[in-house]
Order: structure tokens, then sequence, then C-alpha cells
């Protein structure tokens, strides 16, 4: 099998991987570079546990080849804290109690960002809607739900202040 | 030991520069290359050991295929690798074809609508696609390229079994067209699955109807189903009764009886065939008196604002 050589960027730093032709975009991120934040749940684009940004969309990295992500812009869980202090999104599930076993949960905050990203104020069933791929076996959703509320209000606090 | 990431078998990955270079390579790798754009269903088949290919040919980034684009007279042309949600947000699609952003809608989860495209929802051939039962009613045609260049192949004619096309070595779907919907168009895609959202379809009802003065009936309502044979099912019969019977409840009733009928489900994981006949009865009745309802509202309303603009 061929081996290919990609520069993608992960989390902001410049990367170059040698990657064979079937691995996976979830096997480089895990194995090749030791971003085991994102989860292998399902390997079918079902559980949504391995769902990372890429080029600001996100996808089911089981089910994109790491071959297909040179040139792209990749963002893992790891990517959203910055200087150890956590991203709002982080400290709105936390608060939120939407976290109890945490295998689901990278999935659910990166899929979060991007629904917020295109939908400030999303309603409860947008809310759904958007979530319906990122299963949890834990929380029976509604904290989940209540943290993604949080997060935008938090969100629209902070803008708020920055213009003031 | 039971491995439970078996992960991807051995493949090669080709990213060819041009269409004639991905056509020439898949024609001369026959049994051993498959194309793919999101790869949404070819990994899914590969990782659990279905299907064996010994190049998978990335045809996304192609030149061409990543289009859309409307025209009041020609109709609709969607690339072959656009993806799902990028039909959902387009304001032209959603205008003129809502029934297609209704069935994208319909498909699995937001993330995974980034890589899914109609296109292959199409070639992948499942009774169970989604998108399928909207190309098949808005009359979809599709452009295709092989060894010996391009031609349009109606969607009609597309699908012989299930995960069986008409396409042959060589031959890659490049876009889909629609004509210009006629006047007054309204549609409804129905799909029952084993949760609200998300589900493979245990049943999928699509119905689309309009407005045609050369029918008795003054409509022509048109209905496909999903799941329940062994390729997409358009049913002709309900379309003849409704085109030659005034339309009333009775009828529509008899309609659905009729779509139960012809439809030939099999037993599997997801429902029995006894459960999925009786379901293609009941959700047929329900869509089409919805578009029925729907297309009856919208003329009441057209003559409405007539003749108040008449009064005024």
């Amino acid at each position: 099998m061929a081996i290919h050589r990609i520069f993608p960027t992960i989390n902001g730093e410049l990367e170059q991987v040698d990657v064979p032709s079937n691995m996976t975009l979830l096997k480089m991120l895990r194995e090749k570079m030791a971003f085991t934040g994102t989860k292998n749940g399902c390997s079918a684009g079902e559980c949504g546990a391995c769902t990372v940004l890429l080029n600001n969309e996100p996808v089911n990295s089981c089910l994109v080849l790491a071959v297909e992500c040179d040139g792209a812009d990749i963002v893992t869980i790891e990517g959203l804290a910055q200087d150890g202090k956590l991203a709002l999104v982080q400290e709105a599930i936390i608060k939120s109690g939407g976290v109890q076993c945490g295998f689901c949960t990278p999935g659910v905050l990166i899929n979060t960002m991007a629904l917020l990203d295109r939908n400030p104020n999303p309603s409860d069933s947008q809310i759904r809607e958007a979530l319906v791929g990122n299963l949890c076996r834990c929380t029976g959703y509604i904290r989940i739900i209540d943290s993604v509320k949080k997060t935008a209000q938090m969100l629209k606090a902070e803008r708020s202040e920055l213009w003031q | 030991m039971i491995n439970p990431y078996p992960g991807l078998p051995e493949f090669e990955y080709v990213k060819p520069a041009s269409l004639k270079e991905a056509s020439d390579f898949l024609h001369q790798h026959k049994n051993s290359a498959c194309p793919f754009l999101g790869g949404t269903d070819v990994f899914v088949r590969l990782r659990d050991r279905l299907s064996r290919e010994n190049y998978l040919v990335d045809i996304k980034r192609l030149e061409g295929l990543n289009n859309i684009s409307y025209d009041p007279e020609r109709g609709l042309t969607i690339g072959a690798a656009v993806n799902m949600n990028k039909v959902i947000v387009s304001p032209e699609i959603n205008s003129h074809y809502p029934i297609l952003v209704e069935a994208c809608r319909s498909v699995a989860s937001y993330q995974l609508r980034n890589r899914a495209t109609i296109a292959g929802n199409i070639c992948n051939a499942s009774p169970a696609g989604d998108t399928i039962g909207a190309c098949l009613l808005l009359d979809a045609k599709l452009s295709i390229n092989g060894v010996n260049g391009k031609r349009v192949v109606s969607l009609q004619e597309f699908f012989i079994a299930p995960g069986e096309t008409i396409l042959g070595p060589g031959d890659i779907v490049t876009s889909i067209h629609f004509p210009v919907p006629r006047p007054g168009t309204q549609g409804k895609y129905v799909k029952l699955g084993r949760n609200k959202l998300s589900d493979l379809a245990i049943v999928g009802v699509t119905v689309i109807g309009y407005p045609n003065n050369d029918l008795r009936s003054g409509y022509q309502i048109k209905i496909a189903l999903a799941s329940v044979a062994p390729v997409p099912l358009v049913v002709n019969q309900v379309e003849e009764l409704l085109s030659t019977s005034a339309i009333d409840e009775n009828i529509i009733s008899d309609a659905a009886e009729i779509a139960m009928k012809v439809s030939s489900p099999i037993d599997d994981i997801r429902a029995s065939a006894r459960y999925r006949k009786i379901m293609v009865r009941n959700l047929s009745q329900t869509t089409l008196q919805s578009v029925w309802t729907e297309l009856t509202e919208h003329s009441d309303n057209l003559e409405q604002s007539i003749k108040t603009s008449r009064r005024n």
C-alpha cells in the first residue's frame, strides 16, 4: 500500500504526516498524532463520537480518509481550550452536568460549536436536530441540550461585553 | 479474539486529475476499482468486508462536480459532489424544489450530510435511499461520463436491482439535472424509521402533485416508495387512478391500497415484510391526503387572491 505524505493543520499547527491509503482521519488522529480525545464508537458514521471539524464543518472522522486531508484545517477537542483555559462550550457542559462517562462529549462539543457558529440562538428542536448524530448512553440528552443553550447565552454575554 | 474495530481493508487511494483520467482508470481496473465521493456508503461496506476494492478513486474534487446552478427556463443542475447540507441551504432549491431539501434533511445526521451526496445516494442504489424518490418524481436526469464520452440518462431507467445500476466500467455520474417544476407543485416525504430522526427508512413515501387541467381530476399526483421493493418504486397505477377519478378521501384510500399491493417488501433487521406492507398503505394514505389538502388549499388561495385583486 502506498504511503502518502500530507500536510494538514491540526489545532492551528501545520503538521507533516505519512499515512497509508486506508488510514481514516480518526485513526491518524488517535494513533499517529496521539490526539486521543477524539473517540471511536461505531466506526460507521452513526454515533458521532469521532466528530471533528474539517475546514470548519463537522464530519465523522471515521468516514474520512487521512489522505483526503492534505492541506485541510482540522480541529479536535484538544484544540478548544486555550492556554489552559477551557472554552465556553466546555465550561457550559460541566456546569450543566452534561458529562457523565464523557465518551460522547468531544463529539458533542465539536458539533455544538459548529451549530452555534451557524445559528447563535438555536431552539430546542434545532439543537436536537443538530445533535441527532451524537449518541449519548448516559445523560438522557436533557442536560446536553441545556449546556448548548447555556453556551449560547455565555457567548452572547461575552459578545455584549466586548461591545461595552 | 473479536476485533471491535476492524478498520478498513487495504486499498490504494487514487486521485485522478481529470474526468477522462478517472473514467479511463476505472475502465482499466473494471473489477477492482470503485469511485467515491463522501464515502459514507463505500467505507462502511469495505469496513464490514461486504465489498473489496484494490483502488478507491476520489472524484469529488474534479471540475464541474461541485456546482449548483439554477435557470428559470432550463431548471436545476446539482454537481455530483455537492453535499446534502449544501442542497439544504441553497436558496434556489428551497424556493423551487423544497421536496429535495425535505428528503436531504431526513438523511442521517448533520455531520454525515457534510459528506453524503444525492449522487452517491443514487449510485449506491439502495432501495432505502431517502433522496431517490424525490429525484424520480421530479423527473431527474443523470449526466454520465464514460470512456466513450458523455451521455444523459433518465433516472427512471437507472436502477436494476439492490446496489445494481446501468453504470458500466468507467462510468461516472457527474451531475443531476431537474427540469423546471410545474406551477403549483406540492410535495412531501414521510419516512418511518426506528426513531424520529437519523435512521434508515423502514418505509419511505414521497408524493408530488400539481394542477393539470388536461386530466379529468385536474391534478397530477405521483408517488414513490422506499425500502419496499428491490429498487426504488414509482407506483404508476396510483398516478393513473388519481388523474382519471375525481379525488376524494375514498379514492385516496383506494390509491393507498394499490400502493400496498404493488409493494414487495422483505423481512430484514429493521422490520417485517408484513409490517412494511401495512405501513405502506397507512403512510401512502396520509401523505397523499396531506399533499392533496395542500394542493386544494393552495388553489383556493390562488382563487381568493385573484378575487381580491379584482375587487380592488
